[in-house]
């Protein structure tokens, strides 16, 4: 696992919210970075900043070699052309389409991931024809991050994504998504108030506070 | 019992006003969708010209109407030419219920796409989603309760529009006249008894598809 190459990632962004600024610059190789830092940081802020689902005032955001967003340039590419495979902590799936209507929807991207092993993977088999509506959180947030890793993303962008799931799964599954991240080749960033839950896969912890980034964990 | 006479204009209004609330659906979906979402500065008066129809005297829209469409009127003048008749034929009568009826589809509608369809929708983008297939897949299926709402209303207005109607489509027997146009003409004319049948089966239509938009409302909610 730790042989798969690093991915070089630079994020650089400047966003002023009411009274929250955030205003973080952050350029390495990465696999899965793991931002740490309290609610109200701005780590949400961060993930929906890389997506496009933010505007930031100043902006650099650069995987591998491809360019995002250059504001200096004015290059803005489209939510639906960054790659982004978003899991939000608050899962945000379809209400109108099942588990598997809301795992395969991404799955037309190209190449989708094997849906079995995804599935085998976050335990979440026997729900796969099972609506949105009688799910728990913790099986929710499990789905949505099954439809982040079916949609074959050149970015994993992981909110607290499985915080309503017990310790012992949790762990189990993050340990697994690791290896399958690594496997995959794709770079991730997984935010978390936990830090014990970044140690368990994360091969870099940063951390965050009032919008920015202070050091490493 | 219902005579045949006027079965015949009840079967004109539900038919005539079914093809009304089918033809103002599209347009007033893409309007409101749009009103939703759109950060246009056009978006404040196309929303006032939406609207004008409820508030302005229908007997005000429908010389309006006639202007544009008649034989001389801006754009009716181009549809002679082509030989196309519009005014005092069925299809005016259409045109009427639609421009009535549509504010009250966009309203709805727009309700619907305003209450937490964004989310979803951008979920789907960063799923790689289209502008199109976001809307079919994700925005009308999630709003489809406020569009069904709305077209119930609409339908329920068409079913009573009287004033537009009267000046662009008359009150022809088995073409253009309606229940609403009908039971005006049965009153001038004495026939008071006839006039409260069709008030009675009008009433009874207007208050299901009321009912059932109030319904579905409640639910979205």
């Amino acid at each position: 696992m730790l042989d798969q190459p690093h991915v070089p990632l630079t994020v650089m962004a400047q966003l002023t919210q009411g009274s929250f600024a955030l205003d973080v610059s952050w350029q390495g190789d990465c696999r899965l970075l793991g931002l740490f830092g309290p609610s109200g940081s701005g780590k949400t802020t961060l993930l929906e900043v890389i997506a496009g689902l933010r505007r930031p005032r100043h902006a650099r955001i650069v995987v591998s070699d491809r360019v995002l967003v250059d504001t200096a340039t004015g290059t803005h590419t489209h939510v639906r052309d960054r790659g982004i495979g978003y899991a939000p902590q608050d899962a945000a799936l379809f209400p109108h389409l099942d588990v598997r209507g809301n795992i395969t929807y991404g799955a037309g991207r190209g190449g989708s991931a094997p849906l079995d092993g995804l599935l085998r993977m976050l335990e979440i088999e026997p729900l796969i024809d099972r609506p949105i509506q009688g799910l728990s959180g913790g099986e929710r947030q499990r789905v949505a991050l099954a439809r982040a890793l079916a949609s074959s993303p050149s970015l994993l962008l992981l909110d607290e994504p499985l915080s309503a799931v017990d310790v012992p799964l949790r762990r189990r599954i993050l340990e697994l998504l690791g290896s399958w991240i690594a496997e995959a080749g794709i770079p991730a960033i997984h935010v978390s108030h936990d830090e014990a839950d970044l140690r368990v896969a994360a091969d870099q912890i940063v951390v965050m506070s009032d919008g920015r980034l202070v050091g490493q964990a | 019992m219902i005579s045949g006479e006027l079965l015949s204009i009840l079967q004109l209004t539900v038919v005539v006003a079914l093809a009304a609330t089918l033809a103002m659906l599209p347009p007033g979906v893409a309007l409101a969708w749009w009103l939703a979402r759109s950060r246009s500065w056009l978006k404040a008066p196309v929303e006032t010209l939406v609207t004008l129809p409820l508030v302005l005297p229908p007997v005000a829209t429908g010389f309006l109407l006639l202007r544009l469409l008649g034989r001389r009127g801006w754009f009716g003048a181009l549809l002679d030419r082509a030989g196309i008749d519009i005014i005092f034929t069925w299809k005016a009568l259409v045109i009427a219920m639609v421009v009535m009826g549509l504010p009250l589809v966009v309203r709805s509608a727009r309700a619907g796409f305003e209450q937490g369809t964004r989310r979803f929708e951008q979920m789907a983008e960063t799923l790689g989603a289209g502008p199109l297939r976001v809307f079919l897949t994700i925005s009308l299926p999630l709003a489809r309760r406020s569009v069904l709402a709305g077209a119930l209303l609409g339908f329920s207005r068409a079913l009573g529009e009287f004033g537009a109607s009267m000046v662009i489509a008359g009150s022809i027997p088995g073409e253009t006249r309606t229940v609403a146009l009908a039971m005006y003409g049965f009153l001038e004319t004495g026939r008071d008894h006839d006039a409260a049948t069709l008030a009675v089966a009008s009433l009874v239509i207007a208050f299901v598809a009321v009912w059932i938009s109030n319904r579905l409302v409640r639910e979205r909610a």
